[in-house]
């Protein structure tokens, strides 16, 4: 009483004094400036730590709180905490969720629902089938009934529209209040009519139309539901299927449940969450909840309704509760009851985080917090709102837990939340998305205690989970034990579990994957089991088809193959006949693909009469457009293959040319154009009778049917002899011409395609491309416009080129040279690019001198102008152009180089490189024109800029100066060589590959033909840089260092380089002393080897494996790059490789057998038997090794022996362990055996032993004791 | 065999050897390896045309008739296989 008392009092001596100060300085609350509200909603005390201004940037603050003393710009800072984002790019990428990048055509795969299992007929025999079970009858009915049903609702609708919209156009002048009134109003009819239940549905049947957003008014809308599950629950409340249609559904499911006819899936069991029951309960205010007192206002509900998160189907979120309420108890099928999309498992993932740590304190929290007395609960003000984002609000409005059907539970404050959940029996760990799928598993339920088939669901629920969320192990083995059980579990609950995975919207590419690898596994197994399901797999694996993913996409095909191998063309017909005139046109793409792979997979011929019959089909277009789709998927998919069918495939669809709707006759032509292109150059014989309507075609049609009629006969002339060609381009060509000026893109292309078609094909002669097309084609093509669009710019170009192949290079070019000074940089790109392509094909002989000053004078204009060139188009194009002309360049010669010079010292680095790559490139024309001074000068020039910091830049400077070297010679050029080589020697330190590898070729070269320019000295400098490029990671620089150090030695003699060499095999890098044993073998290469093989032998005495190694190595190579000249060597190194080949240790064996292998085969015929059958006496103890390596040496030592030494003697050696009594030496001798007698059958007759004849085999040869 | 061996050249050279008709097994007996030796000899006689030359001189037929009569000798060029003792 008195806290009561004394509270009134505070506030009412607070509210006087503020009545007091407003009236003192009444001005002060400013009115105009605030608006008339209330002051009590304003805030009045400020918070002490401002949380909205500290999240908005959170990351900012934490970053300047840590590192306040650093001095950085901010931005810099803003940078530092973004590592693992680099990571990602670095190759591991994140697992993606498929659905982010499907388009909204893609996505439409989430609205087909999993159709029932079907009637089997196979498997039934005789029997008349069960009343319960969908017949191919049934099915069909359905279909009907539904397209009924849809092109009714239609036609309402569309009246429905005509109406509104005379209604609309009467009111047009107090239209924008009506519509402002209208959008309320609508919302609450919606509400109404879930109210008072079935009675509304009549009338929102009429409404619904409206409910939809953006519904596009013809196939959009309709398309939505195609599914026969539906039909049922259309009947009592068509209306409101409006809103929740557009979520992702496997939960679909439920809405087929309640069809008559599912009760065939194990998911019958009507689990109450059907999806007409639920939007009631959710509708129904929950204020008596206990979890909030200022949740009680009923705004907070009444808004509820349209938020994503407050969808009636939103699943458990885990961890909140021990999970497996009411709902679980329930057969699982029908626990997935929900709609979600992935956008809403994120906020749910982490809102619930967040919801759970600073969700509202309770009333009983409160009172444990607070002491009894002395407090009192205060009614909120009048004026309070609760917080309204809408973020916070999708848990505050009821979850899912919220519905009727379910009590929020005790909380239990102790639970970790940032802990997933422990998945009991070593189960994988589940996302929160995976829990209406496999949460049962989490019940502890005793698995003895259930029934078989529970227990089975189980296991296979089990196996499923650790094949999708498990680790690679329990993934394989999981794997096996579902195909090994396949048939144990029955085709019908494991599909029941798999198929709706699949359909689970936020899964991933790896999950689907795998998944799909479990359908592929399971099938082998099932064979004609799956003849039920059929239509199921279909439905879940037609997406793949279309998918962008191209390994998703085979993967589709293989699994539609097996698919229709074990079911048989029957099943495959019966299931997917009634998709093919449904109304959704992505189920009659999507069947359309599968059909194509059931033909190949089943063979065109079993097929054809199938189709024939569906291309003719008199009911609907839509069943003739599907049937014609499948034949041009067919002609895609199988390419060449179809020539054996073309005719009948061709007679099937050539109707529909004529047919009377325009979409049938559209993918007629653009069948008939795969059918050609698959077919080409074959096959014009088949086409005949296509031929006059598609002309004839052409001038009846306009827009987007002409557009599939030109691509059609684009793809036909060529296949045609030549005067054939040439009369139907003159027909075809006049219609072109006149779509030349088509403002439609996709026209555009066609037309570019067609022409590009017709001008390539024999019969058409030049000068009628150029009196007729190419006037025309200019005007209308070469328009800056084309430049812009990618794909434009290259159909045109190619087009142009091609023409140019027939009517000559002096034509196109002449038309279009001018265009090279355009002022807009993508057009004369292009017309750079056209330039390039056609001089290069066809030279520049018809290039009058006119033409030529203009070319030169528009490509040194775009040269210069050029403000960006990733794709090197002028560089080509320069270089084409001048290499093409030749000595014509001469006279402009000093303008170009003027120009080179100008740019070489150019502020950017990329004109900078530019410039010295054209050097490279015309550097071979300059030396023609001899212009050597010239070029003397530009090397100058280079050498002065040799200082660039730019890397790349260096390496295209150091190109330059090696082409210039290269063509003018060591002594003439500027500066000298040995003014040049010293500047080089500190590049090579340079570790930028392309710098590398062109100062590497650069000091080659020289080192090849100036090498007496430069001191001895300098060259074994350069020796020692050497040395470190053998670690290069480009086998490029690699080969043209060891090239150099054969140069070097050649010119200085080998002794120092060798010693330098040898000296390096001590070190410990592999990759280093392997560089360098090829390097030694260069040098004796280069110097003969007797200069070489004293120091390296000697070497051999260093008691230390890598050099000893190094030197069997440099052996190996030497013997392997001297060949012949190692007859005079081998005697010498005998005793060495005798050695080695004893040695204890194996890669010694290893090597000294590659070294032996390589003498034998360089002196094979040479007369060096004895030595080598020396050898072999050490090479063969080793056929026993078990290493890899060395018995792969050894074996192939021994193939040299067989060509040096003759198949008999090794076949001699061989004969002692053919039939030895031991099998593991068997083994090894019939392995050499085999070979020997793969390498040398022939020779091996006349060695074979003399076999003692038995009873009444008799082994002798006879004909071998012949003799005249 | 070591993992790594597995998919080495060397594990698959006898399974491509194994693909050429004469080579030979572990396996092998004395009367499987005599008949590969008889029929690659006749064989070989028959592909270089001077040894049919001569085997028909020394034997005084014709070179076709030679020829002939090796072919039909690779087809059971050391009699019926004897019975197997072990099984």
């Amino acid at each position: 009483m008195d806290i009561d008392n004394e509270i009134a009092k505070t506030q009412e001596e607070r509210r006087k004094k503020e009545e007091e100060l407003a009236s003192l300085t009444s001005l002060t609350f400013d009115r105009d400036l605030y608006g008339g509200t209330d002051r009590d909603a304003y805030v009045t005390s400020i918070p002490v730590n401002d949380d909205d201004d500290a999240n908005l940037d959170s990351m900012d603050s934490e970053v300047a709180r840590k590192l306040a003393s650093y001095t950085a710009p901010k931005s810099l800072l803003k940078e530092m905490p973004r590592g693992e984002e680099d990571d990602n790019s670095l190759g591991f990428r994140k697992p993606s969720r498929i659905i982010d990048r499907e388009d909204d055509y893609r996505r439409r795969r989430l609205n087909q629902v999993i159709s029932p299992d079907r009637h089997d007929a196979f498997a039934a025999g005789e029997k008349t089938p069960d009343a319960s079970v969908r017949t191919y009858a049934d099915v069909m009915r359905e279909k009907a009934l539904q397209r009924e049903k849809e092109e009714t609702l239609r036609a309402i609708a569309k009246k429905k529209k005509e109406e509104e919209e005379a209604k609309a156009e009467k009111e047009s002048s107090g239209a924008a209040p009506a519509a402002a009134a209208a959008v309320p109003k609508r919302r609450n009819r919606w509400d109404q009519s879930q109210d008072d239940g079935s009675s509304a549905a009549k009338k929102a049947k009429t409404t619904s139309d409206w409910d939809l957003p953006d519904a596009t008014p013809g196939i959009g809308r309709w398309d939505a539901t195609p599914t026969p599950g539906r039909v049922s629950d259309a009947t009592p409340s068509v209306g409101r299927r409006n809103r929740w249609d557009e979520t992702p559904t496997p939960g679909r499911l439920a809405d087929s449940d309640a069809t008559p006819a599912g009760g065939v899936t194990p998911g019958a069991t009507p689990a109450g969450v059907t999806w007409d029951a639920t939007p009631k309960g959710l509708v129904t205010p929950t204020p008596k909840r206990q979890r909030s007192r200022w949740d009680e206002t009923p705004a907070t509900m009444g808004s509820a309704t349209p938020l994503p998160g407050a969808t009636p189907v939103v699943p458990l979120t885990p961890g909140v509760t021990p999970f497996g309420g009411t709902d679980l108890q329930t057969p699982t099928p029908s626990n997935f009851r929900g709609p979600m999309t992935p956008e809403q498992y994120n906020l749910l993932r982490w809102e619930k985080d967040i919801e759970e740590r600073n969700r509202p304190l309770t009333d009983e929290e409160l009172d444990a917090m607070f002491p009894q007395e002395g407090y009192k609960i205060l009614e909120p003000p009048a004026s309070y709102v609760p917080i309204r984002t809408p973020a916070r609000k999708l848990l505050a409005t009821p979850t899912p837990m919220g519905t009727p059907l379910y009590a929020i539970p005790e909380e239990n404050r102790g639970q970790q939340f940032d802990v997933p959940k422990e998945a009991p029996g070593g189960l994988p760990f589940m996302k929160p998305e995976d829990y209406q799928y496999f949460g049962s598993l989490l019940n502890e339920e005793n698995e003895e205690e259930l029934k078989p088939e529970e227990q089975k669901e189980r296991k296979i629920m089990k196996l499923l989970l650790k094949v999708k969320n498990g680790t690679p192990p329990q993934r394989k083995t999981a794997l096996r034990q579902l195909t090994d059980k396949a048939r144990e579990f029955g085709a019908g609950p494991l599909f029941n579990k798999i198929l709706p995975l699949l359909m689970q919207p936020t899964l991933e590419d790896q999950e689907r994957h795998l998944l799909v690898k479990v359908i592929d596994r399971v099938l082998y197994k099932l064979d004609e089991l799956v003849r039920p399901f059929v239509h199921k797999i279909l439905v879940v694996i037609e997406p793949l088809l279309i998918d962008e993913d191209y390994y998703a996409r085979v993967e589709g095909r293989e699994i539609i193959s097996n698919l229709s191998k074990a079911a048989g063309l029957a099943t495959m017909i019966a299931a997917m006949r009634p998709d093919i005139d449904n109304i959704d046109e992505y189920v009659r793409n999507t069947t359309a693909r599968a059909f194509s792979v059931v033909a190949s997979a089943l063979g065109i011929p079993a097929l054809l009469p199938f189709l024939k019959a569906v291309c003719q089909s008199k009911k609907s277009w839509q069943a003739r457009h599907t049937g014609i789709k499948i034949v041009q998927q067919i002609a895609i998919l199988i390419g060449c293959a179809v020539l054996p069918h073309l005719k009948s495939l061709v007679e099937i669809i050539e109707h529909g040319l004529n047919d009377e709707n325009q979409k049938v006759r559209t993918i007629t032509a653009l069948s008939l154009a795969a059918l050609a292109e698959a077919a080409a150059p074959y096959g014009i014989e088949s086409f005949d009778s296509v031929l006059k309507p598609l002309w004839k075609g052409i001038r009846s049609h306009r827009g987007k049917v002409l557009a599939a009629f030109l691509k059609a006969i684009g793809f036909i002339i060529p296949l045609m002899d030549a005067i054939y060609a040439s009369y139907y381009t003159k027909e075809v060509m006049v219609i072109l011409i006149r779509e030349f000026q088509s403002p439609d893109e996709e026209m555009k292309k066609i037309v570019l395609k067609v022409v590009k078609q017709c001008v390539s094909t024999e019969g058409v002669e030049a000068d009628y491309i150029r009196s007729d097309i190419l006037p025309e084609f200019f005007k209308n093509f070469w328009v800056r416009r084309m430049a812009l669009d990618r794909r434009n710019y290259r159909q045109l170009v190619e087009t142009t080129v091609e023409m140019a192949n027939k009517v000559g290079v002096a034509d196109i070019v002449g038309r279009i040279v001018e265009d090279l000074k355009d002022e807009s940089e993508p057009y004369r790109r292009m017309v750079m690019e056209t330039i390039e392509k056609v001089v290069a094909n066809l030279g520049a002989s018809d290039i009058d001198s006119r033409l030529e000053e203009l070319l030169i004078d528009g490509i040194l204009y775009a040269f210069q102008e050029q403000t960006s060139d990733d794709a090197n188009v002028m560089l080509n194009g320069f270089g084409a152009v001048v290499n093409s002309l030749g000595q014509r360049v001469k006279p402009y010669l000093p303008q170009i180089c003027g120009t080179i010079k100008w740019r070489l010292n150019n502020k950017s680095a990329k004109v900078r490189q530019q410039a010295a790559d054209l050097i490279s490139r015309i550097a071979v024309v300059m030396k023609q024109c001899q212009e050597e001074q010239l070029m003397g000068h530009l090397g100058v020039v280079l050498y002065e800029y040799l200082g660039e910091e730019y890397p790349e830049v260096l390496g295209s400077i150091l190109g330059a100066l090696k082409a210039i070297v290269n063509v003018i010679g060591m002594t003439k050029m500027t500066p000298p060589i040995k003014d040049l080589l010293p500047r080089l020697t500190p590049i090579l330190k340079n570790r930028h590959e392309k710098v590398q590898e062109n100062c590497i070729d650069l000091v080659g070269r020289i080192a090849d033909r100036g090498a007496e320019f430069v001191p001895a000295r300098e060259w074994m400098r350069i020796c020692f840089e050497l040395l470190e490029m053998l670690k290069a990671h480009k086998k490029g620089i690699r080969r043209a260092t060891v090239n150099t150090f054969g140069y070097i030695a050649k010119a200085i003699g080998p002794q120092d380089v060798l010693a330098t060499l040898l000296n390096n095999l001590k070190v410990q890098e592999r990759q280093n002393r392997v560089c360098t044993t090829v390097a030694i073998a260069i040098v004796a290469e280069t110097c003969s080897p007797f200069t070489v093989l004293p120091a390296l032998m000697n070497e051999y005495r260093v008691p230390e494996l890598n050099v000893q190694n190094g030197v069997l190595k440099s052996l190996s190579f030497l013997f392997e790059y001297i060949g012949e000249m190692g007859k005079d060597y081998i005697y010498a190194v005998t005793p060495l490789l005798e050695d080695a080949l004893m040695d204890r240790d194996l890669v010694h064996r290893q090597t000294a057998a590659s070294a032996v292998k390589h003498m034998a085969l360089g002196v094979a015929g040479l007369g060096c038997e004895d030595a080598l059958v020396h050898l072999m006496n050490y090479v063969w103890p080793n056929i026993f090794e078990t290493s890899p390596h060395v018995i792969n040496a050894v074996m192939e030592a021994i193939e040299g022996m067989r060509v040096a030494l003759g198949a008999a003697v090794v076949l001699n050696y061989c004969l002692q362990g053919l039939f030895h009594p031991a099998r593991k030496v068997r083994e090894v001798y019939w392995k050499i055996y085999n070979s020997l007698y793969i390498g040398a059958q022939d020779a091996l007759v006349a060695a074979y032993p003399a076999l003692e004849d038995e009873q009444q085999n008799v082994y002798s040869r006879p004909e071998l004791l012949m003799f005249i | 065999m070591q993992a790594s061996d597995r998919f080495n050249i060397n594990s698959q050279l006898e399974h491509l050897q194994a693909k050429y008709v004469g080579t030979g097994h572990a396996d092998l007996n004395r009367f499987e390896w005599a008949v590969n030796i008889q029929r690659d000899s006749y064989a070989s006689y028959i592909g270089h045309y001077p040894m049919l030359a001569f085997f028909a001189v020394s034997e005084n037929e014709s070179i076709g008739r030679e020829r002939y009569n090796f072919m039909q000798k690779m087809l059971l060029p050391c009699g019926m296989p004897p019975e197997r003792e072990d099984d």
